[in-house]
């Protein structure tokens, strides 16, 4: 059943990627390009994406809060706190990666539909970026696998 | 603001927010493309099915609007030529989004959603970090 609850869940988010335009990189990146203001080139329309998600998103998450999963035992509700160094270096690298080419994680694996071959360069980079963190995370001990297993529910 | 779409923005960053909603309703798990990524190719993973299943749903609504056939546009247009810049740019987020632990959907949204100030941070970060690299390319080195 949870199986099925996340192809649902995956699917009404690609719909949500799609109609908002996110799934195009073009879209995003003039969105960033702030020198676009006083040109009237700028297009805020991920701001709109985000405010309806945050707004959709945060009475979503406070009515179900106190209430258990239907098919799982328990929520996962993150419970990391501290400002540090890993989230710092780790936003300022992905905002690089993002800037350069205006594809987060979400749009580039939804494009991989399109079988286009940049997009495909890209997953796969990415994934080799994924891979290659959670092989330095987990040089050395099983400890640290554990470690590893619980971060992937840490933020998201 | 030719390219402005506040309705349809709005009414995709709702069902992005939806989704967010039911998979914490349903499996009590965050909507983040990242973590639930990375959960696949980590080799002690224990939990592909949920964590596939959702990637097949993302690809699979693509899929469903070209079989109704409304237009997705084919991205590479939109794309730097260069493999090189596509393969570095895909390295630095998928590395990047792991060390910080989230990205646009966990951070940015689900994160921020919960008012968790780790999240407001990061997304202030890479929000800032994609604005600054977005002007040097298009107005200092592309000119």
């Amino acid at each position: 059943m949870r199986v099925l609850a996340s192809l649902i869940c995956g699917y009404v988010f690609g719909w949500g990627l799609y109609i908002s335009g996110m799934i195009q990189p073009a879209k995003v990146l003039g969105f960033l390009d702030f020198f676009g203001i006083p040109s009237g080139t700028w297009d805020p329309s991920l701001a709109f994406v985000m405010a309806a998600g945050l707004v959709v998103t945060g009475v979503g998450y406070a009515l179900i809060r106190p209430r258990p999963p239907l098919f799982e035992a328990q929520s996962q509700w993150p419970t990391a706190t501290a400002i540090d160094r890993p989230l710092i270096a780790g936003a300022v690298l992905f905002g690089i990666g993002w800037g350069l080419v205006g594809l987060c994680p979400g749009p580039a694996i939804e494009n991989l539909a399109t079988l286009s071959l940049p997009v495909i360069v890209f997953v796969v980079a990415m994934g080799v970026g994924m891979a290659a963190h959670n092989f330095w995370q987990t040089r050395g001990t099983a400890a640290s696998k554990q470690n590893l297993a619980s971060a992937h529910a840490a933020d998201g | 603001m030719a390219n402005f779409t506040p309705i349809s923005a709005a009414i995709g960053g709702a069902l992005i927010g939806l989704s967010a909603v039911l998979l914490m309703l349903f499996n009590g798990r965050i909507a983040g493309i990242t973590g639930i990524a990375a959960g696949l190719l980590d080799p002690a993973s224990t939990d592909r099915g949920w964590r596939g299943t959702f990637i097949l749903g993302l690809i699979a609504a693509p899929l469903t609007a070209m079989l109704l056939g409304l237009s997705v546009p084919a991205p590479a247009a939109q794309m730097p030529s260069s493999m090189v810049t596509i393969a570095v740019a895909g390295l630095l987020v998928g590395f990047g989004t792991r060390l910080s632990n989230g990205c646009t959907s966990g951070h940015g949204i689900c994160g921020m959603a919960r008012l968790s100030p780790r999240s407001i941070a990061a997304t202030v970060i890479f929000m800032v970090t994609a604005v600054i690299v977005v002007a040097l390319m298009r107005h200092v080195v592309g000119g």
